[in-house]
Protein backbone atom coordinates (compact mmCIF):
# COMPACT_ATOMS: atom_id res chain seq x y z
CA UNK A 1 0.00 0.00 0.00
CA UNK A 2 2.64 2.53 1.09
CA UNK A 3 5.11 1.54 -1.57
CA UNK A 4 2.40 1.99 -4.20
CA UNK A 5 1.51 5.43 -2.88
CA UNK A 6 5.18 6.34 -2.74
CA UNK A 7 6.04 5.25 -6.27
CA UNK A 8 2.98 6.97 -7.76
CA UNK A 9 3.89 10.13 -5.87
CA UNK A 10 7.50 9.90 -7.00
CA UNK A 11 6.45 9.58 -10.62
CA UNK A 12 4.37 12.78 -10.45
CA UNK A 13 7.26 14.64 -8.84
CA UNK A 14 9.78 13.46 -11.42
CA UNK A 15 7.54 14.36 -14.30
CA UNK A 16 6.97 17.80 -12.84
CA UNK A 17 10.58 18.61 -12.07
CA UNK A 18 11.63 17.49 -15.54
CA UNK A 19 9.11 19.53 -17.47
CA UNK A 20 10.79 22.88 -17.19
CA UNK A 21 8.68 24.37 -19.93
CA UNK A 22 5.56 23.45 -18.00
CA UNK A 23 6.84 25.07 -14.82
CA UNK A 24 7.79 28.27 -16.62
CA UNK A 25 4.61 28.25 -18.67
CA UNK A 26 2.47 27.91 -15.59
CA UNK A 27 4.18 30.91 -14.01
CA UNK A 28 3.30 33.19 -16.89
CA UNK A 29 -0.38 33.32 -16.03
CA UNK A 30 -0.01 34.24 -12.33
CA UNK A 31 2.56 36.85 -13.26
CA UNK A 32 0.22 38.36 -15.81
CA UNK A 33 -2.63 38.49 -13.32
CA UNK A 34 -0.42 40.05 -10.68
CA UNK A 35 0.80 42.75 -13.01
CA UNK A 36 -2.44 43.50 -14.84
CA UNK A 37 -4.79 43.34 -11.86
CA UNK A 38 -2.35 44.20 -9.11
CA UNK A 39 -1.09 47.35 -10.75
CA UNK A 40 -4.08 48.02 -12.95
CA UNK A 41 -6.71 47.93 -10.21
CA UNK A 42 -4.51 48.79 -7.24
CA UNK A 43 -5.37 52.48 -7.28
CA UNK A 44 -9.13 51.87 -7.56
CA UNK A 45 -8.96 49.32 -4.77
CA UNK A 46 -7.22 51.60 -2.30
CA UNK A 47 -9.36 54.59 -3.35
CA UNK A 48 -12.36 52.47 -2.33
CA UNK A 49 -10.81 52.19 1.11
CA UNK A 50 -9.93 48.48 0.78
CA UNK A 51 -6.21 48.84 1.44
CA UNK A 52 -3.30 47.49 -0.58
CA UNK A 53 -4.56 45.40 -3.50
CA UNK A 54 -1.33 43.47 -4.08
CA UNK A 55 -1.48 42.24 -0.50
CA UNK A 56 -5.08 41.14 -1.02
CA UNK A 57 -4.52 39.68 -4.48
CA UNK A 58 -1.35 37.63 -3.91
CA UNK A 59 -2.99 34.79 -1.89
CA UNK A 60 -5.72 34.64 -4.56
CA UNK A 61 -3.12 34.24 -7.29
CA UNK A 62 -1.34 31.54 -5.30
CA UNK A 63 -4.71 29.78 -5.04
CA UNK A 64 -5.18 30.18 -8.79
CA UNK A 65 -1.90 28.54 -9.62
CA UNK A 66 -2.72 25.68 -7.24
CA UNK A 67 -6.15 24.94 -8.68
CA UNK A 68 -4.88 25.05 -12.26
CA UNK A 69 -1.87 22.87 -11.52
CA UNK A 70 -3.71 20.29 -9.46
CA UNK A 71 -6.72 19.83 -11.71
CA UNK A 72 -4.41 19.67 -14.70
CA UNK A 73 -2.40 17.02 -12.94
CA UNK A 74 -5.46 14.97 -12.07
CA UNK A 75 -6.92 15.17 -15.52
CA UNK A 76 -3.66 13.73 -16.83
CA UNK A 77 -5.26 10.36 -16.19
CA UNK A 78 -6.61 10.96 -19.71
CA UNK A 79 -3.07 11.32 -21.05
CA UNK A 80 -2.02 8.13 -19.33
CA UNK A 81 -4.95 6.38 -20.90
CA UNK A 82 -4.19 7.80 -24.33
CA UNK A 83 -0.50 6.97 -24.18
CA UNK A 84 -1.13 3.57 -22.65
CA UNK A 85 0.69 3.88 -19.35
CA UNK A 86 -2.55 3.60 -17.44
CA UNK A 87 -2.78 -0.10 -18.36
CA UNK A 88 0.53 -0.73 -16.62
CA UNK A 89 -0.91 0.53 -13.35
CA UNK A 90 -4.28 -1.17 -13.86
CA UNK A 91 -2.84 -4.69 -14.17
CA UNK A 92 -0.58 -4.27 -11.15
CA UNK A 93 -1.52 -6.38 -8.11
CA UNK A 94 -2.15 -3.36 -5.89
CA UNK A 95 -5.35 -1.71 -4.61
CA UNK A 96 -6.79 0.94 -6.93
CA UNK A 97 -7.22 3.12 -3.87
CA UNK A 98 -3.45 3.17 -3.31
CA UNK A 99 -2.82 4.16 -6.93
CA UNK A 100 -5.38 6.92 -6.65
CA UNK A 101 -4.03 8.24 -3.34
CA UNK A 102 -0.45 8.22 -4.61
CA UNK A 103 -1.45 10.13 -7.69
CA UNK A 104 -3.45 12.61 -5.66
CA UNK A 105 -0.63 13.23 -3.20
CA UNK A 106 1.77 13.64 -6.12
CA UNK A 107 -0.53 16.17 -7.76
CA UNK A 108 -0.99 18.00 -4.46
CA UNK A 109 2.75 18.20 -3.84
CA UNK A 110 3.37 19.48 -7.33
CA UNK A 111 0.65 22.10 -6.88
CA UNK A 112 1.98 23.20 -3.50
CA UNK A 113 5.48 23.51 -4.95
CA UNK A 114 4.07 25.64 -7.71
CA UNK A 115 2.23 27.70 -5.07
CA UNK A 116 5.51 28.31 -3.25
CA UNK A 117 7.19 29.44 -6.44
CA UNK A 118 4.33 31.90 -7.00
CA UNK A 119 4.63 33.04 -3.38
CA UNK A 120 8.28 33.90 -4.00
CA UNK A 121 7.29 35.63 -7.22
CA UNK A 122 4.70 37.79 -5.46
CA UNK A 123 7.41 39.14 -3.19
CA UNK A 124 8.98 40.74 -6.25
CA UNK A 125 5.85 42.77 -6.93
CA UNK A 126 5.61 44.04 -3.38
CA UNK A 127 3.91 41.26 -1.42
CA UNK A 128 5.16 40.24 2.00
CA UNK A 129 3.46 37.92 4.50
CA UNK A 130 2.56 39.58 7.77
CA UNK A 131 4.25 36.82 9.73
CA UNK A 132 7.01 34.57 8.36
CA UNK A 133 6.39 31.58 10.68
CA UNK A 134 2.78 31.49 9.47
CA UNK A 135 4.03 30.78 5.96
CA UNK A 136 4.43 27.17 7.12
CA UNK A 137 0.72 26.58 7.83
CA UNK A 138 0.01 28.50 4.63
CA UNK A 139 2.03 25.89 2.72
CA UNK A 140 0.04 23.14 4.41
CA UNK A 141 -3.13 24.87 3.23
CA UNK A 142 -1.65 24.88 -0.28
CA UNK A 143 -1.19 21.11 0.00
CA UNK A 144 -4.76 20.68 1.17
CA UNK A 145 -6.14 22.76 -1.70
CA UNK A 146 -3.94 20.73 -4.06
CA UNK A 147 -5.25 17.48 -2.60
CA UNK A 148 -8.84 18.55 -3.04
CA UNK A 149 -8.51 19.60 -6.67
CA UNK A 150 -6.16 16.76 -7.69
CA UNK A 151 -8.80 14.34 -6.47
CA UNK A 152 -11.49 16.25 -8.36
CA UNK A 153 -9.29 16.22 -11.48
CA UNK A 154 -8.79 12.46 -11.26
CA UNK A 155 -12.50 11.90 -10.71
CA UNK A 156 -13.32 13.96 -13.81
CA UNK A 157 -10.41 12.53 -15.83
CA UNK A 158 -11.47 8.96 -15.07
CA UNK A 159 -14.84 9.62 -16.65
CA UNK A 160 -13.39 10.93 -19.90
CA UNK A 161 -12.20 8.95 -22.84
CA UNK A 162 -10.33 11.56 -24.86
CA UNK A 163 -8.50 14.85 -24.75
CA UNK A 164 -11.42 16.86 -26.12
CA UNK A 165 -12.98 16.68 -22.70
CA UNK A 166 -9.96 18.37 -21.21
CA UNK A 167 -10.72 21.78 -22.69
CA UNK A 168 -14.27 21.52 -21.43
CA UNK A 169 -13.03 20.88 -17.92
CA UNK A 170 -10.75 23.87 -18.08
CA UNK A 171 -13.44 26.20 -19.42
CA UNK A 172 -16.48 25.03 -17.52
CA UNK A 173 -14.98 23.85 -14.27
CA UNK A 174 -11.65 25.45 -13.48
CA UNK A 175 -12.31 28.96 -14.78
CA UNK A 176 -15.63 29.44 -12.94
CA UNK A 177 -14.24 27.91 -9.76
CA UNK A 178 -11.40 30.40 -9.91
CA UNK A 179 -13.20 33.57 -10.98
CA UNK A 180 -16.09 33.11 -8.55
CA UNK A 181 -13.92 32.21 -5.57
CA UNK A 182 -13.15 35.69 -4.32
CA UNK A 183 -9.55 35.34 -5.47
CA UNK A 184 -9.71 38.69 -7.24
CA UNK A 185 -12.26 40.66 -5.20
CA UNK A 186 -13.35 40.85 -1.56
CA UNK A 187 -16.50 38.86 -0.77
CA UNK A 188 -17.36 41.35 1.94
CA UNK A 189 -19.73 43.82 0.29
CA UNK A 190 -20.08 41.79 -2.91
CA UNK A 191 -23.61 41.34 -4.33
CA UNK A 192 -25.68 38.72 -2.57
CA UNK A 193 -25.82 36.26 -5.47
CA UNK A 194 -22.06 36.32 -5.93
CA UNK A 195 -21.50 35.76 -2.23
CA UNK A 196 -23.79 32.75 -2.27
CA UNK A 197 -22.02 31.24 -5.27
CA UNK A 198 -18.61 31.91 -3.75
CA UNK A 199 -19.69 30.23 -0.54
CA UNK A 200 -20.43 27.05 -2.47
CA UNK A 201 -17.01 27.10 -4.14
CA UNK A 202 -14.37 25.13 -2.18
CA UNK A 203 -11.59 27.29 -3.60
CA UNK A 204 -13.06 30.29 -1.74
CA UNK A 205 -12.28 28.59 1.55
CA UNK A 206 -8.78 27.68 0.40
CA UNK A 207 -8.00 31.23 -0.58
CA UNK A 208 -9.63 32.56 2.57
CA UNK A 209 -7.39 30.30 4.67
CA UNK A 210 -4.34 31.48 2.72
CA UNK A 211 -5.36 35.08 3.41
CA UNK A 212 -5.81 34.15 7.05
CA UNK A 213 -2.25 32.91 7.36
CA UNK A 214 -0.53 35.27 4.96
CA UNK A 215 -2.20 38.66 5.58
CA UNK A 216 -4.27 37.93 8.69
CA UNK A 217 -7.34 38.58 6.57
CA UNK A 218 -9.71 35.61 6.82
CA UNK A 219 -13.39 36.37 6.26
CA UNK A 220 -14.91 32.98 7.12
CA UNK A 221 -12.53 32.04 9.91
CA UNK A 222 -9.68 29.57 9.45
CA UNK A 223 -11.43 26.84 11.41
CA UNK A 224 -14.38 26.79 9.03
CA UNK A 225 -12.03 27.04 6.02
CA UNK A 226 -10.06 23.97 7.07
CA UNK A 227 -13.19 22.00 7.92
CA UNK A 228 -14.75 22.73 4.52
CA UNK A 229 -11.52 21.94 2.65
CA UNK A 230 -11.11 18.66 4.51
CA UNK A 231 -14.73 17.66 3.92
CA UNK A 232 -14.55 18.41 0.19
CA UNK A 233 -11.23 16.57 -0.07
CA UNK A 234 -12.70 13.44 1.45
CA UNK A 235 -15.73 13.55 -0.81
CA UNK A 236 -13.61 14.08 -3.94
CA UNK A 237 -11.13 11.39 -2.90
CA UNK A 238 -13.99 8.94 -2.50
CA UNK A 239 -15.46 9.96 -5.86
CA UNK A 240 -12.06 9.80 -7.54
CA UNK A 241 -11.32 6.34 -6.16
CA UNK A 242 -14.70 5.09 -7.22
CA UNK A 243 -14.51 6.37 -10.79
CA UNK A 244 -10.85 5.40 -11.08
CA UNK A 245 -11.61 1.85 -9.98
CA UNK A 246 -14.29 1.60 -12.66
CA UNK A 247 -11.90 2.30 -15.52
CA UNK A 248 -11.68 -0.59 -17.97
CA UNK A 249 -9.16 -0.73 -20.75
CA UNK B 1 0.60 -31.77 -17.51
CA UNK B 2 -1.42 -29.27 -15.49
CA UNK B 3 -3.23 -26.38 -17.11
CA UNK B 4 -2.22 -22.91 -16.03
CA UNK B 5 -4.97 -21.16 -18.00
CA UNK B 6 -8.48 -22.56 -18.31
CA UNK B 7 -11.17 -20.72 -20.22
CA UNK B 8 -14.73 -21.98 -20.53
CA UNK B 9 -17.52 -20.54 -22.67
CA UNK B 10 -16.01 -17.07 -22.56
CA UNK B 11 -18.05 -14.31 -24.24
CA UNK B 12 -17.56 -10.56 -24.49
CA UNK B 13 -20.10 -8.24 -26.07
CA UNK B 14 -19.66 -4.53 -26.70
CA UNK B 15 -23.21 -3.36 -27.24
CA UNK B 16 -24.40 -5.57 -30.08
CA UNK B 17 -20.88 -6.44 -31.28
CA UNK B 18 -19.81 -9.87 -30.04
CA UNK B 19 -16.03 -9.56 -29.87
CA UNK B 20 -15.46 -12.97 -28.29
CA UNK B 21 -18.06 -15.65 -28.82
CA UNK B 22 -18.29 -18.55 -26.38
CA UNK B 23 -14.66 -19.68 -26.58
CA UNK B 24 -13.12 -22.46 -24.51
CA UNK B 25 -9.46 -23.47 -24.40
CA UNK B 26 -6.70 -24.31 -21.98
CA UNK B 27 -2.97 -23.70 -21.86
CA UNK B 28 -0.55 -26.08 -20.15
CA UNK B 29 2.07 -24.91 -17.69
CA UNK B 30 5.28 -24.10 -19.53
CA UNK B 31 3.64 -24.16 -22.93
CA UNK B 32 4.13 -21.68 -25.77
CA UNK B 33 0.61 -21.00 -26.98
CA UNK B 34 -0.50 -18.73 -29.82
CA UNK B 35 -3.74 -17.03 -30.73
CA UNK B 36 -3.65 -16.63 -34.49
CA UNK B 37 -6.22 -14.50 -36.27
CA UNK B 38 -6.83 -11.45 -38.40
CA UNK B 39 -7.46 -7.92 -37.12
CA UNK B 40 -10.68 -7.68 -35.17
CA UNK B 41 -10.82 -11.42 -34.46
CA UNK B 42 -11.07 -10.89 -30.72
CA UNK B 43 -7.47 -11.61 -29.69
CA UNK B 44 -6.87 -8.47 -27.66
CA UNK B 45 -10.30 -8.66 -26.08
CA UNK B 46 -9.55 -12.19 -24.88
CA UNK B 47 -6.17 -11.15 -23.46
CA UNK B 48 -7.77 -8.20 -21.69
CA UNK B 49 -10.27 -10.49 -20.01
CA UNK B 50 -7.52 -12.92 -18.98
CA UNK B 51 -5.51 -10.05 -17.50
CA UNK B 52 -8.32 -8.36 -15.50
CA UNK B 53 -8.60 -5.32 -17.77
CA UNK B 54 -12.07 -6.24 -18.99
CA UNK B 55 -14.89 -8.09 -17.34
CA UNK B 56 -16.34 -10.94 -19.38
CA UNK B 57 -19.99 -10.79 -20.39
CA UNK B 58 -20.20 -14.49 -19.48
CA UNK B 59 -18.04 -17.55 -19.05
CA UNK B 60 -15.29 -18.53 -16.65
CA UNK B 61 -11.54 -18.00 -16.53
CA UNK B 62 -8.86 -19.44 -14.29
CA UNK B 63 -5.35 -17.98 -14.47
CA UNK B 64 -2.74 -19.76 -12.36
CA UNK B 65 -5.49 -20.99 -10.04
CA UNK B 66 -7.21 -17.61 -9.67
CA UNK B 67 -10.34 -16.06 -11.13
CA UNK B 68 -9.41 -12.67 -12.65
CA UNK B 69 -12.87 -11.29 -11.87
CA UNK B 70 -13.31 -12.26 -8.23
CA UNK B 71 -9.67 -12.68 -7.20
CA UNK B 72 -8.06 -10.07 -9.40
CA UNK B 73 -5.13 -9.20 -7.16
CA UNK B 74 -3.86 -12.79 -6.94
CA UNK B 75 -4.40 -13.29 -10.66
CA UNK B 76 -2.45 -10.11 -11.39
CA UNK B 77 0.60 -11.28 -9.47
CA UNK B 78 0.85 -14.37 -11.64
CA UNK B 79 1.43 -12.79 -15.01
CA UNK B 80 3.45 -10.21 -16.88
CA UNK B 81 2.04 -8.57 -19.98
CA UNK B 82 3.23 -6.82 -23.09
CA UNK B 83 0.28 -4.90 -24.48
CA UNK B 84 -0.46 -4.41 -28.15
CA UNK B 85 -0.13 -0.64 -27.74
CA UNK B 86 2.78 1.04 -25.97
CA UNK B 87 2.41 1.28 -22.20
CA UNK B 88 5.64 2.88 -21.02
CA UNK B 89 6.04 6.27 -19.41
CA UNK B 90 7.89 8.26 -22.05
CA UNK B 91 8.98 10.89 -19.56
CA UNK B 92 10.85 8.37 -17.46
CA UNK B 93 14.08 6.55 -18.30
CA UNK B 94 14.23 2.87 -19.15
CA UNK B 95 15.60 2.13 -15.71
CA UNK B 96 12.92 4.18 -13.99
CA UNK B 97 10.16 2.42 -15.89
CA UNK B 98 11.58 -0.90 -14.70
CA UNK B 99 11.99 0.34 -11.14
CA UNK B 100 8.42 1.66 -11.06
CA UNK B 101 7.16 -1.76 -12.09
CA UNK B 102 9.35 -3.56 -9.56
CA UNK B 103 8.10 -1.39 -6.70
CA UNK B 104 4.47 -1.86 -7.74
CA UNK B 105 4.94 -5.63 -7.80
CA UNK B 106 6.70 -5.64 -4.45
CA UNK B 107 10.09 -6.90 -5.66
CA UNK B 108 12.55 -6.21 -2.77
CA UNK B 109 15.05 -3.41 -3.45
CA UNK B 110 18.22 -5.43 -3.75
CA UNK B 111 16.74 -8.14 -5.91
CA UNK B 112 15.02 -5.45 -7.96
CA UNK B 113 18.23 -3.68 -8.86
CA UNK B 114 19.91 -6.93 -9.71
CA UNK B 115 17.08 -8.19 -11.88
CA UNK B 116 16.68 -4.88 -13.66
CA UNK B 117 20.36 -4.93 -14.63
CA UNK B 118 20.10 -8.54 -15.69
CA UNK B 119 16.97 -8.07 -17.76
CA UNK B 120 18.17 -4.89 -19.43
CA UNK B 121 21.28 -6.78 -20.46
CA UNK B 122 19.10 -9.64 -21.65
CA UNK B 123 17.15 -7.35 -24.00
CA UNK B 124 20.33 -5.44 -24.88
CA UNK B 125 19.25 -2.12 -23.47
CA UNK B 126 21.77 -1.91 -20.62
CA UNK B 127 23.75 0.79 -22.38
CA UNK B 128 20.59 2.88 -22.75
CA UNK B 129 19.20 2.41 -19.27
CA UNK B 130 19.37 6.09 -18.38
CA UNK B 131 17.86 7.34 -21.63
CA UNK B 132 14.32 8.63 -21.69
CA UNK B 133 11.91 6.21 -23.29
CA UNK B 134 10.69 8.93 -25.65
CA UNK B 135 14.06 8.66 -27.40
CA UNK B 136 13.56 4.93 -28.08
CA UNK B 137 12.57 3.28 -31.36
CA UNK B 138 9.51 1.04 -31.55
CA UNK B 139 11.68 -2.07 -31.28
CA UNK B 140 13.55 -0.80 -28.24
CA UNK B 141 10.28 0.04 -26.51
CA UNK B 142 8.98 -3.44 -27.17
CA UNK B 143 12.13 -5.00 -25.76
CA UNK B 144 11.88 -2.82 -22.68
CA UNK B 145 8.25 -3.84 -22.23
CA UNK B 146 9.24 -7.51 -22.40
CA UNK B 147 11.97 -6.96 -19.81
CA UNK B 148 9.50 -5.13 -17.61
CA UNK B 149 6.88 -7.85 -17.93
CA UNK B 150 9.40 -10.40 -16.69
CA UNK B 151 10.76 -8.40 -13.77
CA UNK B 152 8.54 -9.89 -11.08
CA UNK B 153 9.17 -13.48 -12.26
CA UNK B 154 5.64 -14.17 -13.49
CA UNK B 155 4.44 -17.70 -14.14
CA UNK B 156 2.89 -16.54 -17.41
CA UNK B 157 3.86 -13.86 -19.88
CA UNK B 158 1.12 -12.51 -22.15
CA UNK B 159 2.23 -10.83 -25.35
CA UNK B 160 -0.37 -9.15 -27.55
CA UNK B 161 1.04 -8.92 -31.07
CA UNK B 162 4.52 -8.30 -29.69
CA UNK B 163 6.21 -8.15 -33.08
CA UNK B 164 3.67 -5.94 -34.82
CA UNK B 165 5.38 -3.25 -36.86
CA UNK B 166 8.89 -4.50 -36.09
CA UNK B 167 11.45 -5.40 -38.71
CA UNK B 168 12.16 -9.11 -39.29
CA UNK B 169 15.55 -9.00 -37.61
CA UNK B 170 14.18 -7.52 -34.39
CA UNK B 171 11.34 -10.02 -34.52
CA UNK B 172 13.71 -12.95 -34.68
CA UNK B 173 15.76 -11.58 -31.89
CA UNK B 174 12.76 -11.14 -29.68
CA UNK B 175 11.56 -14.70 -30.17
CA UNK B 176 15.02 -15.98 -29.37
CA UNK B 177 14.87 -14.28 -25.96
CA UNK B 178 11.41 -15.58 -25.29
CA UNK B 179 12.13 -19.14 -26.33
CA UNK B 180 15.25 -19.16 -24.20
CA UNK B 181 13.29 -17.92 -21.26
CA UNK B 182 10.54 -20.44 -21.81
CA UNK B 183 12.99 -23.32 -22.01
CA UNK B 184 15.22 -22.27 -19.14
CA UNK B 185 12.73 -20.88 -16.64
CA UNK B 186 9.57 -22.68 -17.73
CA UNK B 187 7.61 -19.45 -18.16
CA UNK B 188 4.33 -20.04 -19.95
CA UNK B 189 4.20 -17.88 -23.08
CA UNK B 190 0.78 -16.84 -24.38
CA UNK B 191 0.96 -14.65 -27.45
CA UNK B 192 -1.28 -13.37 -30.19
CA UNK B 193 -0.18 -12.75 -33.73
CA UNK B 194 -1.42 -12.46 -37.24
CA UNK B 195 1.90 -13.68 -38.65
CA UNK B 196 1.55 -17.31 -39.78
CA UNK B 197 5.27 -18.09 -39.79
CA UNK B 198 5.66 -16.83 -36.25
CA UNK B 199 2.83 -18.92 -34.88
CA UNK B 200 4.05 -21.97 -36.77
CA UNK B 201 7.67 -21.62 -35.67
CA UNK B 202 7.32 -20.47 -32.07
CA UNK B 203 4.12 -21.93 -30.65
CA UNK B 204 3.71 -25.52 -29.55
CA UNK B 205 -0.03 -25.13 -29.96
CA UNK B 206 -2.05 -22.63 -31.96
CA UNK B 207 -5.65 -21.55 -31.55
CA UNK B 208 -7.08 -20.12 -34.75
CA UNK B 209 -9.57 -17.39 -33.97
CA UNK B 210 -11.84 -15.61 -36.42
CA UNK B 211 -14.83 -13.33 -35.80
CA UNK B 212 -14.67 -14.11 -32.09
CA UNK B 213 -14.78 -17.88 -32.54
CA UNK B 214 -12.01 -20.41 -32.05
CA UNK B 215 -12.22 -22.53 -35.17
CA UNK B 216 -9.40 -24.96 -34.39
CA UNK B 217 -6.72 -25.69 -31.78
CA UNK B 218 -3.62 -27.82 -32.27
CA UNK B 219 0.06 -27.86 -33.14
CA UNK B 220 1.03 -26.47 -36.54
CA UNK B 221 1.50 -30.02 -37.81
CA UNK B 222 -1.89 -31.12 -36.47
CA UNK B 223 -3.67 -28.20 -38.08
CA UNK B 224 -2.05 -28.98 -41.42
CA UNK B 225 -2.86 -32.69 -41.13
CA UNK B 226 -6.42 -31.96 -40.11
CA UNK B 227 -6.99 -29.84 -43.21
CA UNK B 228 -4.81 -31.89 -45.53
CA UNK B 229 -2.65 -28.89 -46.37
CA UNK B 230 1.07 -28.23 -46.73
CA UNK B 231 1.37 -24.83 -45.08
CA UNK B 232 -0.25 -23.06 -42.18
CA UNK B 233 -1.50 -20.42 -44.63
CA UNK B 234 -3.47 -23.05 -46.47
CA UNK B 235 -4.69 -24.61 -43.26
CA UNK B 236 -5.86 -21.20 -42.12
CA UNK B 237 -7.61 -20.64 -45.42
CA UNK B 238 -9.31 -24.02 -45.23
CA UNK B 239 -10.47 -23.40 -41.66
CA UNK B 240 -11.66 -19.82 -41.93
CA UNK B 241 -12.37 -19.41 -45.60
CA UNK B 242 -10.20 -16.31 -45.75
CA UNK B 243 -6.61 -15.17 -45.76
CA UNK B 244 -4.95 -12.79 -43.36
CA UNK B 245 -4.03 -9.71 -45.31
CA UNK B 246 -0.79 -8.71 -43.67
CA UNK B 247 -0.31 -5.44 -45.54
CA UNK B 248 -3.55 -4.13 -44.11
CA UNK B 249 -2.74 -5.21 -40.58
CA UNK B 250 0.78 -3.82 -40.81
CA UNK B 251 -0.40 -0.44 -41.99
CA UNK B 252 -2.82 -0.06 -39.14
CA UNK B 253 -0.19 -1.27 -36.69
CA UNK B 254 2.26 1.34 -37.88
CA UNK B 255 -0.35 4.03 -37.49
CA UNK B 256 -1.04 2.89 -33.98
CA UNK B 257 2.63 2.89 -33.10
CA UNK B 258 3.03 6.37 -34.46
CA UNK B 259 0.11 7.64 -32.46
CA UNK B 260 1.55 6.05 -29.35
CA UNK B 261 4.97 7.55 -29.92
CA UNK B 262 3.92 11.17 -30.03
N1 LIG C 1 -13.80 -1.15 -26.23
C1 LIG C 1 -14.46 -1.61 -27.31
N2 LIG C 1 -15.67 -1.12 -27.62
C2 LIG C 1 -16.36 -1.58 -28.70
N3 LIG C 1 -15.90 -2.53 -29.53
C3 LIG C 1 -14.69 -3.05 -29.30
C4 LIG C 1 -13.90 -2.62 -28.18
N4 LIG C 1 -12.74 -3.32 -28.18
C5 LIG C 1 -12.81 -4.15 -29.25
N5 LIG C 1 -13.96 -3.99 -29.93
C6 LIG C 1 -14.38 -4.75 -31.12
O1 LIG C 1 -14.25 -6.11 -30.83
C7 LIG C 1 -13.75 -6.82 -31.95
C8 LIG C 1 -12.47 -7.55 -31.55
O2 LIG C 1 -11.44 -6.63 -31.31
P1 LIG C 1 -10.00 -7.07 -30.80
O3 LIG C 1 -10.14 -7.99 -29.67
O4 LIG C 1 -9.23 -5.82 -30.57
O5 LIG C 1 -9.41 -7.83 -32.06
P2 LIG C 1 -7.91 -8.26 -32.40
O6 LIG C 1 -7.06 -7.97 -31.20
O7 LIG C 1 -8.00 -9.70 -32.72
O8 LIG C 1 -7.48 -7.46 -33.56
C9 LIG C 1 -13.54 -5.80 -33.05
O9 LIG C 1 -14.68 -5.83 -33.87
C10 LIG C 1 -13.47 -4.50 -32.30
O10 LIG C 1 -13.93 -3.44 -33.10
MG1 LIG D 1 -5.45 -6.79 -31.05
Amino acid sequence: MFRTIYIMWLREMKRFIRSRSRIIGSLAQPLLFLLAFGYGLGAVFSAAGQGNYIMFLAPGIIGMSIIFTSIFNGVQVIWDRQFGFLKETLVAPVPRLAIMIGRTLGGASVAALQGCIVLVMTSFVGFHPYSWPLVIPAILVMLLIGLLFSALGIAVGSLMRDMQGFQLVMNFLVQPLFFLSGALFPLKGAPMLLTIIARADPLSYGIDALRGFLINGSTFGIGLDLAVLAAFSIVFLAMGSYFFSKIQA
Amino acid sequence: MTDIIEVKNLTKKFGDVTAVNNVSFSVAKGERFAFLGPNGAGKSTTIKMLTTLLEPTSGSIIVDGHDPVTDSSAARSSFGIVFQDPSLDDELTAWENMDFHGVLYGVPAKERRQRIDELLKFVELDDRKDSYVKEFSGGMKRRLEIARGLLHKPAIIFLDEPTLGLDPQTRNHMWQYLEKLNEEDGVTVFFTTHYMDEADRVAQRIAIIDHGNIVAVGSGAELKAQTNTETLEDAFLALTGSEIREEHADASARMRMMRGRR
